[in-house]
C-alpha cells in the first residue's frame, strides 16, 4: 500500500499530459485529490506513530544485491510525507492558477506529480539504495521544474547548476552510505541507525560521515554550496514555494535529522553541523536584505533557515530537537505560503519588485490576510507556532555546554532578526506603504491561488493555539526520531507563555533589531549592495569558472586521448592488452612448462596452413581490398577448426560473420578516398610488426598455459544435462544463448541495434552536410573554436 | 551491377536464402542454427539483392526500414521476456505452451522461440541497415 502511495505520483504525472488536454482549464482541481488522498492516507498514521509505534512495509527489488523496496514511516517521514502531500495538493491548486491556459501546463503537472512522489520516496525509503535512487530522482525532477521555462537561457543555467551541485552531492552521499552499508553489513537504514556505536567507532566514521555531509549540504544548499538555490528561481513560483517550503531543499536536513541517531553525538558532526548551519543561517540572511524581488528576498532566507535547521540538528539533545521539528514545520506554512503571496502579488500586478510595490491591501484584501498571518508566523510573534519554535530554539542555544553559548546565541538572534525584516518586506510592506503605479492595474488572485496561503496561514496559527496537540503529534515523534528512543512527555512540553525568562528576553531582542531593520531597510540594502560590490566575487561566480576550467580540461585530455585515428585506438587497445596478459603471467607465475607438439591430422594441418597463409598474405599486399580478403581467409579457416573440433553452430556463424564482414568492408572501402599518407612508413610497419608480434605471443602464452591444466567441465556438464529437460532443445549453444543466458543476449541485440542506429546516424548526417555544403555557393568554414565546449568564454 | 547472370542468379538466390535463413531460424533450438545465425543468412540475402538490383530496390522490397525491423526484433525479445511476468516468474524465464494439432503433428511454442525471432529481427534489421546506407553514401 504505502509502495502505491510513492508511485501513484508517477503513474498519474504520466497521465496529466492527456488528462489537461481533455479537461482543459479545470484539470488542477482533479489532479489535487491525489496528494489530498496521500495526505488523508498518511494522516491516519499520525494516532499510531505519536503513541510511540513505527510502521515498515518492504517487498523485493534487488534481492541479490539486498536492496529491497522498503518503506518506513515514523515520526520524522511522517512528518515530511504529511508537509509534501498537503502542501502539493496546494501548490497543485496553485499551479492551475497561475499557469493558466499554459500551453506546457500538463508537462509541468507531469515533473511536478513525479517531484512529489520521488520526494515522497525519499523520506520514507528505508533501505539505503532506495533512498538514493529516489534522491536522484528529486534532482532529475526538479532539474525538469527550474528549467520549465527552457526557452531562457538563465533557466538553462539555473537548472544545469542545481543539477550539478545537487546531483554531485548525490554521488558523494552514495559513496557515504555504502561506508556506513558495509560497516553495519546491512543496506536497512532502521538496522544501521539501530548500532549507533558500531558507526561512530569504525575507522571509516570519518570520511563516510564527511561523504554524507557533502550530499546533504549540497542538497540543502549550505554554504559555500548555497548558490543554487536562489537562482532555481527562475522556476516557475509553484515550484519555488514547493521546493522551499517543503521538499526538495529540505532533503538534506531530512537526511541529516535521519542519520542524526547514527552518526551524530561525536565531535566532528557537533562543529560540521553547528558552524556550517551558523554561518548558513547568517549569510542567507544578510544577502536576503540585500534583494528586493520578493521571490529572491525569500529564496535567501530559505538559505538561512537551512541553516538553522541544520545547526539545530547539530546541537543535538531534546532542546534543540523539539525547535527543529517546530521550525521545521512552521518554516514549511509560511514560506510555502509567501511564496504563493509573491506569486499572486506579481499576477495581480506584474512585478515583484519590493521598491515598485505598495498600497495594494485594498485591491487584494484575501492575499493581504494571508500574507500579514503568514508574516506574523515568519516573524516568530505570539499565540503563532513560529513563536514557539523561537522560544524554544533559543532554549536549545542557551544550553549548548558551557563552549560558545554565547556565540551560537548572538547568531540565532540575528538570524530570526533577518527574519523577521524579510516578514515585513514581503507580508507588510507592498501592502501598507504608500500605494504606487504598477505594470497591472492590481486584482485580486483566482480562487484557485488563494486556498494554499490562506489554510497555511490558519495552520501557522492552529498548531500554535493547539499547542499541546502540536506537541504530541509533530514534537514528541519528531524528537523520537531523531533521538533514536522514545521521548518522555515532559521534554515534549509546549508553552504559549512561560514567564518572563531569558527566551522572552532574547525574543523581544529579535523583535526590536528586526523593527529596527526593517524601518533602515533601504539603507541597509545599500550598504550591503556595496560592500558586496567591492568583494566582487561570490560562490555563483566561483561555479562558472570551476565549469568553464572543467570543460577547458575535459577538452584538453579529449584532444590526447581522442586523436581520430583508428590506428592510434587499435595500438592502444592491442597494446594495453598485451602488456596486461604478459605482465600478469609473469607476475603470478602462469607461464606454460609443457611444450610437448600435438599429432596433427590432414585436416587440421590443411586449415593451419589457409590459417598462417592468409596471415602472411595480409601484411604484405599493398591493396586493401586484397588484405580484407586475405584477413578473411584467416577467419575462414577458424571456422574450419571449429568444424573440425565438432562445433558446427560456432564454424556457420563464423563463416557468415566472415563473409558479412568482407562485403560491408569492401563496401566501405569503395567509399573511403584512398590517400597515398594512409600507406604506412617503413618505421610504422616495424612498429605495428612489433605490436603484432607482442599480442599473438602474450595470446599463444596464455593458451598454451590454459590448455596445460586439466579443463573444468562443470558448466559443460551442467548444460548438458539441464537443455533438454529444463529448456527443451538439444542444441546446447542455442539453449544458452535464448533460455540460460538469455539477458546477456537481450544486452547484445541492444549493442547490436545501437550500432545499426549509430551508422545511420553518421552516413545520413555526412550525407546531409555535404548536400548542404554542395547547395550553399560558399561552403560553411568549419571553425575548431566552435566544436569546442565553452570555447567561446 | 549490370550483369544477366548476377540479375538472374540473385533473383533464385534470395528467396531461396531467405527460405533457408528460417528454416535455420527454426530448427536452431535442437539443431545448429538459430535467430543470430538465421538473421545472418537473410542478411547477406538482402545484401546480395541491394548489390546486384541496386539500393533502392532493396529498400522497395524491405517495405520497411531496417531499423524498423530492428526495433520489432527487440520488442519481441523483449516482449518474451515479460510474458513470464503474467506467471509471476522472473523476467525470461522460458514457457512452453505444445497444442496437439493431430495424431503426430505437433507444434511447440514458446517464449524462446519468440525470443530468438527477435533475434533474428534485430540481426537483419540492423545489418541491412547498415549495408544500405553504406551503399547509398556513394556521393
Amino acid at each position: 500500500m504505502m509502495s502505491s502511495a510513492v508511485i501513484s505520483g508517477f503513474v498519474l504525472g504520466a497521465l496529466a499530459p492527456w488528462l489537461t488536454r481533455r479537461l482543459g482549464a479545470y484539470v488542477h482541481w482533479l489532479l489535487a485529490l491525489l496528494p489530498a488522498a496521500l495526505f488523508a492516507y498518511f494522516a491516519q498514521f499520525l494516532p499510531t506513530i505519536a503513541a510511540g509505534n513505527t510502521v515498515r512495509v518492504a517487498s523485493e527489488w534487488v534481492p541479490g544485491l539486498d536492496v529491497t523496496l522498503s518503506f518506513y514511516l515514523d515520526g520524522l517521514s511522517l512528518i515530511f510525507a504529511l508537509l509534501i502531500t498537503g502542501i502539493g495538493t496546494f501548490i497543485v491548486l496553485y499551479t492551475g492558477g497561475y499557469l493558466h491556459g499554459h500551453h506546457h501546463l500538463g508537462r509541468f503537472f507531469l515533473y511536478l506529480l513525479s517531484f512529489m512522489g520521488s520526494m515522497l520516496g525519499l523520506v520514507l525509503a528505508d533501505n539505503v539504495i532506495t533512498l538514493f535512487v529516489f534522491w536522484e530522482l528529486t534532482s532529475i525532477t526538479s532539474f525538469l521544474l527550474i528549467g520549465f521555462n527552457h526557452t531562457e537561457a538563465k533557466s538553462r543555467r539555473a537548472a544545469m547548476q542545481a543539477l550539478v551541485v545537487t546531483g554531485g552531492g548525490g554521488l558523494a552521499l552514495l559513496a557515504g552510505l555504502l561506508i556506513m552499508a558495509a560497516v553495519t553489513g546491512t543496506t536497512e537504514l532502521s538496522e544501521i541507525l539501530g548500532s549507533p556505536e558500531v558507526l561512530t567507532s569504525s575507522a571509516l566514521y570519518v570520511p563516510m560521515t564527511i561523504l554524507v555531509l557533502l550530499g546533504a549540504f549540497s542538497k540543502s544548499a549550505q554554504f559555500p554550496l548555497h548558490f543554487w538555490l536562489p537562482n532555481a528561481m527562475e522556476a516557475p513560483t509553484p515550484v519555488s514555494a514547493y521546493l522551499h517550503s517543503s521538499t526538495m531543499v529540505k532533503a538534506g536536513v531530512y537526511l541529516l535529522a535521519r542519520l542524526s541517531p547514527g552518526l551524530g553525538g561525536t565531535e566532528l558532526w557537533f562543529y560540521a553541523l553547528v558552524v556550517f548551519g551558523a554561518v548558513t543561517m547568517l549569510v542567507g540572511g544578510i544577502l536576503a536584505m540585500r534583494q528586493s524581488d520578493l521571490k529572491l528576498v525569500l529564496a535567501y532566507t530559505t538559505v538561512a533557515g537551512l541553516g538553522i535547521l541544520t545547526m539545530l540538528i547539530g546541537l543535538g539533545g531534546d532542546y534543540a530537537f523539539k525547535a527543529m521539528a517546530l521550525f521545521l514545520i512552521t518554516h514549511a506554512f509560511y514560506k510555502g505560503g509567501l511564496f504563493m503571496v509573491a506569486g499572486a502579488i506579481d499576477h495581480g500586478t506584474g512585478t515583484r519588485d519590493a521598491t515598485r510595490l505598495g498600497g495594494l491591501a485594498r485591491p487584494m484584501p484575501a492575499t493581504f490576510a494571508a500574507a500579514v498571518l503568514l508574516g506574523l508566523s515568519m516573524a516568530g510573534i505570539i499565540p503563532f507556532v513560529g513563536f514557539i519554535a523561537k522560544e524554544v530554539m533559543y532554549e536549545a542555544t542557551l544550553h549548548v555546554g558551557a563552549t560558545g553559548v554565547v556565540l551560537v546565541t548572538v547568531a540565532a538572534v540575528f538570524g530570526n532578526a533577518f527574519n523577521v525584516v524579510a516578514a515585513g518586506i514581503v507580508g507588510l510592506r507592498p501592502f501598507l506603504s504608500s500605494h504606487k503605479s504598477t505594470p497591472h492595474h492590481p486584482h485580486e488572485a483566482p480562487v484557485s491561488m488563494l486556498v494554499g496561503p490562506v489554510l497555511l496561514a490558519a495552520l501557522g496559527l492552529f498548531c500554535g493555539v493547539a499547542f499541546p496537540l502540536t506537541a504530541e503529534f509533530v514534537a514528541a515523534p519528531v524528537m523520537a526520531s531523531l533521538n533514536g528512543l522514545p521521548v518522555g512527555d515532559q521534554a515534549a512540553e509546549l508553552y504559549l507563555w512561560h514567564g518572563i525568562k531569558p527566551p522572552l528576553i532574547l525574543s523581544l531582542a529579535t523583535l526590536a533589531l528586526g523593527a529596527l531593520g526593517f524601518v533602515f531597510w533601504p539603507q541597509m540594502r545599500a550598504g550591503i549592495a556595496a560592500i558586496l560590490r567591492a568583494i566582487g566575487w561570490g560562490p555563483d561566480h566561483g561555479y562558472d569558472q570551476t565549469i568553464t576550467g572543467l570543460e577547458r580540461l575535459a577538452y584538453a585530455v579529449t584532444r590526447v586521448q581522442q586523436t581520430g585515428y583508428l590506428r592510434h585506438y587499435l595500438m592502444a587497445t592491442f597494446l594495453v592488452a598485451a602488456a596486461f596478459i604478459l605482465g600478469t603471467l609473469i607476475w603470478v607465475g602462469g607461464l606454460p612448462t609443457d611444450f610437448r607438439s600435438p599429432t596433427l591430422l590432414l585436416p587440421e594441418v590443411i586449415a593451419l596452413a589457409l590459417l598462417i597463409g592468409g596471415a602472411i598474405v595480409a601484411t604484405i599486399v599493398f591493396s586493401r581490398v586484397a588484405a580484407v580478403a586475405a584477413v578473411s581467409v584467416v577467419g575462414y579457416a577458424v571456422a574450419l577448426l571449429f568444424l573440425i573440433f565438432s562445433a558446427p553452430d560456432l564454424a556457420f556463424t563464423q563463416f557468415m560473420v566472415e563473409t558479412l564482414t568482407v562485403v560491408i568492408l569492401v563496401l566501405v572501402l569503395m567509399r573511403v578516398p584512398l590517400e597515398v599518407s594512409a600507406l604506412r612508413t617503413r618505421a610504422g610497419r616495424l612498429r605495428d610488426g612489433l605490436i603484432a608480434i607482442a599480442v599473438g605471443t602474450a595470446v599463444s602464452l596464455v593458451l598454451l598455459t590454459t590448455t596445460q591444466g586439466p579443463l573444468d567441465l562443470r558448466l559443460s556438464e551442467f548444460f548438458i544435462e539441464n537443455s533438454v529437460p529444463v529448456a527443451h532443445g538439444h542444441n546446447i549453444v542455442n539453449v544458452i544463448l535464448v533460455d540460460f543466458r538469455a539477458l546477456d543476449t537481450l544486452g547484445e541485440i541492444f549493442v547490436v541495434t545501437v550500432a545499426g542506429l549509430s551508422c545511420f546516424g553518421l552516413l545520413r548526417l555526412t550525407l546531409s552536410r555535404r548536400k548542404a555544403a554542395r547547395a550553399s555557393i560558399q561552403p560553411a568554414q568549419r571553425t575548431d573554436s566552435g566544436d569546442m565546449p565553452g570555447g567561446e568564454a | 551491377m549490370n550483369s544477366i547472370i548476377l540479375h538472374t542468379a540473385t533473383r533464385i538466390l534470395t528467396s531461396l536464402i531467405l527460405m533457408f535463413s528460417i528454416y535455420i531460424l527454426y530448427r536452431g533450438h535442437n539443431e545448429p542454427g538459430g535467430g543470430f545465425i538465421g538473421g545472418l543468412i537473410a542478411a547477406s540475402g538482402i545484401i546480395l539483392y541491394s548489390v546486384s538490383f541496386g539500393s533502392s530496390w532493396a529498400r522497395h522490397g524491405l517495405r520497411t526500414s531496417g531499423l524498423s525491423i530492428a526495433g520489432a526484433g527487440l520488442f519481441f525479445a523483449a516482449l518474451s521476456g515479460l510474458l513470464s511476468a503474467i506467471h509471476g516468474l522472473p523476467f525470461l524465464t522460458g514457457l512452453w505452451y505444445i497444442p496437439k494439432l493431430g495424431i503426430e503433428a505437433k507444434v511447440a511454442l514458446s517464449t524462446p522461440l519468440l525470443f530468438d525471432i527477435g533475434v533474428y529481427l534485430v540481426v537483419v534489421g540492423a545489418l541491412s541497415t547498415i549495408a544500405l546506407e553504406l551503399e547509398e553514401a556513394r556521393d
